[in-house]
């Protein structure tokens, strides 16, 4: 990786923090607020899916899908997996789960590091906790393999 | 009945959207969050500067917030030692497991019209909506 890529890391990294609270996203009960249909519904943060995507959608199809390479890196590091197994059904329903529970993903929580309110901190620490849980049951997985 | 675009929310969707444009059409990497952080972990030899770099400016851009009038919550809606451990705990596995969170499948898969971010973001939506229907109105 180049100067220039980790700049634009650094910089990727610093708007994606700011859409984060700029939208809302970053405040839990918030986040709580759009996922309770039930009770006092507040759809605003639909539109924040809805703006990404607005923006993120063209210019990947129009202009990132036709280029053979990214502009300072070897080659785009995108998945070309097209399978739909029990693994990532379940991984998506236990991640649904947590986030019903606490309203925080994991973009959120990095954002609010900084702050370093006890609970959040919490999440975070059991957060790495599972993610680093998840890669040892595929490093056993592919010892069995 | 009268309701408005909630621009905020548009406005900051969009700036994730172009955030992640950018690392993807400059780095070629994709801006997962999950996936990113995840990836520190279990550090690999050249993708391991441009992930810590990712989230520095993500939690600089959290530390500046309040010059720029935004505000990082004091309170979260659940502060039960328990529920937060145990939400982290189940956020941290099943985006692992799931290969993705709300901005790698949602965001960017969704983007690419990846079938199985489309499917992923469905059903973690569904279980989060019934998630928090079943913890506010049947307990």
């Amino acid at each position: 990786m180049n100067l220039l890529s980790k700049v634009i890391a650094l910089i990727a990294g610093l708007l994606f923090g700011l859409g984060m609270m700029m939208s809302g996203m970053v405040d839990p009960t918030k986040v709580i607020g759009f996922l309770d249909i039930a009770g006092d519904w507040d759809p605003s943060l639909a539109f924040v899916m809805g703006g990404a995507l607005l923006v993120f959608t063209p210019i990947y199809l129009f202009v990132i899908k036709k280029r053979e390479k990214p502009v300072c890196s070897r080659e785009f590091q995108i998945s070309s997996n097209n399978t739909i197994d029990k693994r990532l059904i379940s991984g998506a329903a236990l991640f649904g789960l947590g986030w019903g529970i606490a309203g925080i993903c994991p973009g959120p929580a990095v954002t609010s590091l900084s702050a370093l309110n006890s609970s959040m901190l919490l999440f975070i620490a059991f957060m790495l906790a599972g993610m680093w849980l998840g890669i040892k049951i595929d490093e056993k997985r592919s010892a069995l393999a | 009945m009268t309701f408005e675009i909630p621009w905020d929310a548009l406005r900051g969707g969009m700036l994730l959207g172009l955030a992640a444009a950018l690392l993807l059409i400059m780095n070629g990497r994709i801006a997962g969050i999950s996936g990113i952080v995840s990836g520190l972990l279990k550090p690999v030899k050249g993708e391991v500067s441009w992930r810590f770099l990712f989230v520095l400016g993500m939690v600089m851009s959290g530390a500046l917030a309040p010059l720029l009038g935004f505000n990082v919550p004091e309170s979260l809606p659940v502060t039960s030692v328990f529920w937060v451990a145990l939400a982290g705990l189940l956020v941290g596995i099943g985006t692992k497991l799931g290969n993705g969170c709300t901005s790698g499948h949602g965001i960017c898969g969704m983007g690419r019209l990846s079938k199985r971010s489309i499917v992923a973001t469905c059903v973690f939506m569904a279980v989060a909506f019934v998630t928090v229907f079943v913890r506010l109105h049947l307990l």
